[in-house]
């Protein structure tokens, strides 16, 4: 019993205990059961006549649409027009989200001067400012990059000032006590500090990008995954809408993923509850 | 030559926190300031670190005036404050950024070797238990060689056994370098343990009330009668202090 408890648990280099493979498998696998389940129960229920299966599409229907837009193009042409989008729109508003979070979060002063105006802007929905936008950049990309620059901006500002505000003063202390100078408290003791909560404030602000682009890509758009979906629902298409849809997860998924995949190397020391 | 002169600090929402503490403390001396909570113990030794600035009077280190955390002051907390995003190694030596990697790998090594945790140099703080993580702070406050250690109640937080293991422990390693040590604890057993001499301070405002040498042998023995006797005798000289009127009496009163 006590060999087969040692063999099946491999000890990692830094003592961290490895869970068997199996169980590594297995358990991710867990949250696989219930959206495949729900998906063949809907396929079974249109093969057998239960429903028309028109307005929602069984999956076959939807993969074979995935299957011949993606062929013609059609789906990745729109897939990179999106993403291009989002990435523009994001990278704008992880930079000034970032830099100004920074700086109202490190001088009192800047808090005092600029986050009572940011609050206030932020208690406006931000796609109330879609018609204004179009007035101010036109209806093509500046407009669009814009509004999802703006969505990601809050979340990464809030993220980053409360993280600078919250760094603890003994830590801080610490470095005085060595003599940092202003940039080396920067580089050594603030910026890993506050990475925990920074890259949650990425992730929250990929997330609002996400649903920005679609915004966006509604209020007029001839390319992009948005497009699918309006143009989906104007000639009748549910397979479509769902096509785009399914892509949409997909790459939000993935895009969530690369950046926490990016930041866990940074993040291993930390004691968390998650850690199990 | 650590040297208070007069020094006093108000804080900026009026409280007078320290009232001309005078203190002098040679090299190779090991100064114990026991007090009460809220005496103003941890604002002298503050004050003595450069981390605050007295509002009167002075701190002088070998006739350098002290203002601002200096190389060779080192300062060991009441917590480990060891930073969590290093690991063992890199936490004892934050302090020696910028010289020589071999230098500094060579140091490092040496001092966690000789706080005994040699096998947790690749560990993260958060698998330390508090001894350990208390010990990693002793070694990065040590690695860089200050001929200066403040140290503000680092053992109050270990149980009893774990406490007594570390006061050993900080006279083996204060013994091979033998830098200027002052010491703030409420703690007499641990006072009497490391302390040359024990300054005993009064509160409202913070003042040094008596210094007394310790007339005892080294190594100390926590369970010998002469160790009661100064028990008692630092004991009753805190219960004086406890007990007059402030303002009444006069400043130095017991000086031995």
């Amino acid at each position: 019993m006590i060999l087969m408890t040692l063999s099946s648990q491999a000890v990692g280099a830094q003592g961290e205990v490895r869970k068997p493979a199996l169980a590594r498998f297995l358990r991710p696998a867990l949250g696989l059961i219930v959206p495949v389940g729900i998906a063949v129960a809907w396929e079974l229920s249109v093969r057998l006549g239960l429903s028309s299966g028109r307005l929602v599409p069984p999956p076959s229907v939807i993969l074979s649409t995935c299957a011949d837009l993606a062929a013609t193009g059609e789906l990745q042409r729109h897939a990179a027009v999106t993403l291009m989008r989002v990435a523009a729109g994001f990278g704008l508003g992880v930079v000034f989200g970032t830099l100004i979070g920074a700086m109202t979060g490190y001088s009192g002063l800047m808090h005092r001067l600029i986050d009572p105006t940011l609050q206030g802007l932020r208690a406006i929905p931000s796609i109330a400012w879609v018609p204004l936008f179009i007035l101010w950049f036109g209806i093509f990309e500046a407009s669009k990059i814009i509004l999802i620059a703006l969505g990601v901006f809050f979340p990464v500002y809030l993220g980053v000032m409360g993280a600078v505000l919250s760094v603890d003063r003994k830590i801080v202390e610490v470095g005085r006590v060595f003599r940092l100078s202003g940039p080396a408290m920067v580089r050594r003791i603030l910026l890993p500090a506050v990475m925990p909560a920074y890259v949650i404030s990425l992730r929250a602000g990929l997330g609002l990008g996400w649903m920005f682009v679609v915004a966006a890509e509604f209020m007029g758009a001839s390319e992009g995954l948005g497009f699918l979906l309006t143009d989906g629902q104007q000639l009748g298409k549910p397979a479509q809408i769902v096509a785009a849809i399914v892509t949409f997860a997909l790459l939000g998924k993935l895009s969530d993923w690369i950046i926490a995949a990016a930041a866990a190397p940074f993040l291993r020391w930390e004691d968390a509850f998650a850690r199990r | 030559m650590l040297i208070l002169d007069e020094v006093s600090k108000t804080y900026p929402n009026g409280v007078r926190a320290l009232e001309d503490v005078s203190l002098q403390v040679a090299a190779g001396e090991l100064l114990v300031i026991i007090g009460g909570s809220g005496c103003g113990k941890s604002t002298l030794l503050r004050a003595a670190s450069g981390l605050d600035t007295p509002t009167e009077g002075r701190v002088l280190l070998d006739g350098m005036l002290i203002r601002e955390p200096h190389e060779r002051i080192g300062i060991l907390f009441q917590e480990p404050r060891l930073l969590p995003w290093l690991r063992v190694a890199a936490n004892v030596g934050f302090g020696l950024e910028g010289r020589p990697k071999a230098e500094r790998a060579q140091r490092v090594a040496f001092a966690i070797e000789r706080v005994g945790l040699a096998d947790k140099a690749g560990v993260w703080p958060r698998e330390l238990s508090g001894g350990q993580a208390q010990r990693v702070a002793i070694a990065r406050a040590l690695v860089t060689r200050p001929s200066v250690l403040l140290l503000d109640e680092p053992f109050s937080a270990l149980d009893a056994f774990t406490r007594a293991e570390l006061q050993d422990h900080l006279l083996d390693l204060w013994d091979e370098a033998r830098p200027i040590l002052v010491l703030v604890t409420h703690d007499i057993e641990e006072a009497l343990v490391l302390g040359s001499r024990i300054a005993i301070m009064r509160s409202h405002p913070g003042r040094i009330a008596g210094v007394i040498n310790v007339p005892l042998p080294r190594p100390r023995d926590r369970l010998s009668p002469a160790f009661e006797e100064q028990k008692r005798r630092v004991l009753k000289l805190l219960d004086s202090t406890l007990h007059r009127q402030p303002g009444k009496a006069p400043l130095h009163d017991f000086q031995i």
